[in-house]
């Protein structure tokens, strides 16, 4: 296995004739969890669909443990054992519980099985069988974690899994992060509570008008809070 | 009118209905995956007729072994369509997929009456399903029975595998979120391609089962393409279990009306269209979209 999980260079990407990714440069490392910050409509979520292959228009390098994806469909992509939430989850209103959960593929051995899964997320199995639809907003997050974590994705894309989320509910996301951290996975999180960010995440990149304009280990938080809180604009 | 000639009738309407079911159930899937209101579906209808036909004049192959080789060969034929023409059309409005799909039924029906004419080629029943047998009220034939049948265990064989398998579930999403499903790893093109392939497999067949009982005629696929419409808006655009079930109960009704009021029979489903779309627009088992 490749020491780095995911290389970006020189990404551009566009929607229709609009240039949105002005040339995004980052890596994560095996093992790491790494957070992509910055204000709305910098281009985050965009950055996450361009590495999936959901965004089209793009140019520059994606790599995926070792192998470039810049011309590749998204079930290639997933293929390598990429596993994407996206950040309006995505859960389908006329699939059960159960059958969202058990849509992904398995894409490599070592995913979690659905007990390991239901006792992690003890709300879906007494959701099992409701229509995805009747879900309250922590469920469908959790779902759509939780269907992710059973295709034995090795490198997870998740957007804003506590945007939107009661405080009760972020501290149960954080404690699946620490799930997923002990399974060595690695995680490029887009995430807009900085708080909840700084707890799990190693690194962290920030972006303004679809570059990274900053990278902040873990160490040098403490010293940073000013300067990330004006990139944040909080 | 006598009790023999009223069942008779009705059970005519159960097999125009089976078939208005099978044709729909394939517009359906194909409307929810991909956006197409497929108005070639009446000319796969006919090619199976014709494939079946054309198997037993030019190969001496019987019916049987039609049943399965035709099919296959319409969804062949099917899904060389998807891929080459039907594709480019699925980012534009539905209105230009079904007007290019039209234009498919019209030249694969022109080339019909082209080489065969219209006066229709006659089919033979199996052996094995010759004859009948007398219920009392009706007389059954052999033929007649395992049509309803095979149509009945395909429809809902249909329903049971989009509402209860996983690859029926694949379907479903990728109907609600395609970019999605192909972001989990599955290749929603291919399943596009497959998903056409059935649903014009089910026309194919119908038109096999027809062969018997009404000749093979290039012209059959068009007789039946416009109630299969009606039957669509009735049922509701893209509904499974209401493709299904509206085609078999308006096959039925449109055999009694043959019975009590012939001159109305083919008026019957397009006023009940007509009342449809205005009372309840999305079809009667139909979400709102
Ligand atoms: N489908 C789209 N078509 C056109 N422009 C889009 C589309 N989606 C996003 N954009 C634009 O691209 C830019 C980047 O959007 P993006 O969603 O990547 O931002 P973000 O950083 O994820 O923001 P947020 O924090 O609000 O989620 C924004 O200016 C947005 O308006
Ligand atoms: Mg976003």
């Amino acid at each position: 296995m490749p020491d780095t999980v995911l290389e970006i260079a020189g990404l551009n990407g566009w929607y229709g004739e609009s240039h949105v990714l002005h040339g995004v440069d980052l890596t994560v490392g095996q093992g790491e969890v790494v957070t992509l910050i910055g204000r709305n409509g910098v281009g985050k979520t965009t950055t996450l669909r361009a590495v999936m292959g959901i965004l089209s228009k793009r140019s520059g390098t994606v790599k995926v443990m070792g192998a470039e994806t810049i011309r590749l469909p998204p079930e290639r992509v997933a293929r390598l054992g990429v596993g994407y939430v996206p950040e309006e989850r995505g859960i389908f209103a006329s699939l059960t519980v159960t059958e969202n959960l058990m849509l992904p593929p398995t894409l490599a051995p070592g995913g979690m099985s659905v007990d390991e899964i239901y006792r992690l997320f003890p709300n879906l199995k007494d959701r099992a069988r409701s229509q995805g639809s009747k879900l309250s907003g922590g469920e469908q997050q959790m779902l759509a974690i939780a269907r992710i974590l059973r295709t034995g994705a090795r490198f997870l894309l998740l957007d804003e899994p506590t945007e939107g989320l009661a405080p009760v509910i972020v501290e149960q996301i954080g404690q699946v992060l620490d799930t997923i951290k002990g399974k060595s996975l690695t995680v490029l999180l887009v995430e807009q509570n900085f708080r909840f960010a700084a707890k799990v995440a190693d690194r962290h990149y920030v972006m303004e008008s679809g570059k990274i304009v900053d990278m902040i280990g873990k160490a040098e938080i403490a010293g940073k809070m000013e300067r990330l809180e004006e990139y944040l604009g909080v | 009118m006598s009790a023999m000639a009223l069942f008779g009738q009705l059970l005519l309407g159960l097999i125009n209905g089976s078939f208005y079911a099978m044709l729909s159930l394939g517009l359906a899937i194909v409307f929810g995956l991909l956006g197409i209101v497929n108005a070639a579906q009446g000319a796969f209808y006919m090619l199976g007729a014709f494939f079946a036909w054309m198997l037993g004049q030019y190969l001496g192959i019987g019916y049987w072994p039609s049943l399965a080789l035709a099919p296959i060969g319409v969804a062949l034929f099917g899904m060389l369509l998807e891929r080459t023409i039907i594709r480019r059309v699925y980012n534009l409005d539905h209105l230009y997929g079904l007007l290019l799909t039209l234009g498919l039924f019209q030249i694969i029906q022109g080339l019909f009456v082209y080489w065969y004419g219209t006066s229709g080629q006659p089919y033979d029943y199996p052996d094995a399903l010759a004859g009948g047998h007398n219920l009392g009220f009706m007389f059954m034939p052999n033929y007649r029975a395992w049509v309803v049948v095979a149509s009945l265990i395909l429809c809902f064989g249909t329903w049971y595998a989009i509402e209860r398998t996983r690859l029926g579930s694949y379907l479903r999403a990728a109907t609600e979120n395609p970019t999605l499903v192909r972001a989990f790893g599955i290749n929603v093109p291919l399943l596009v391609t497959l998903a056409f392939g059935g649903g014009v497999a089910l026309a194919g067949i119908a038109g096999v089962l027809a062969a018997p009982i009404y000749q093979v005629n290039p012209l059959m696929g068009g007789n039946i393409l416009i109630t299969v419409f009606a039957v669509v808006v009735i049922g509701g655009f893209g509904s499974i279990l209401g493709s299904i079930v509206t085609g078999l109960v308006l096959g039925v009704l449109e055999g009694f009306s043959k019975v009590f009021y012939p001159e109305a029979s083919n008026m019957v489903i397009f006023a009940i269209m007509i009342v449809v779309l205005m009372l309840k627009p999305q079809g009667l088992f139909g979400r709102e979209r």
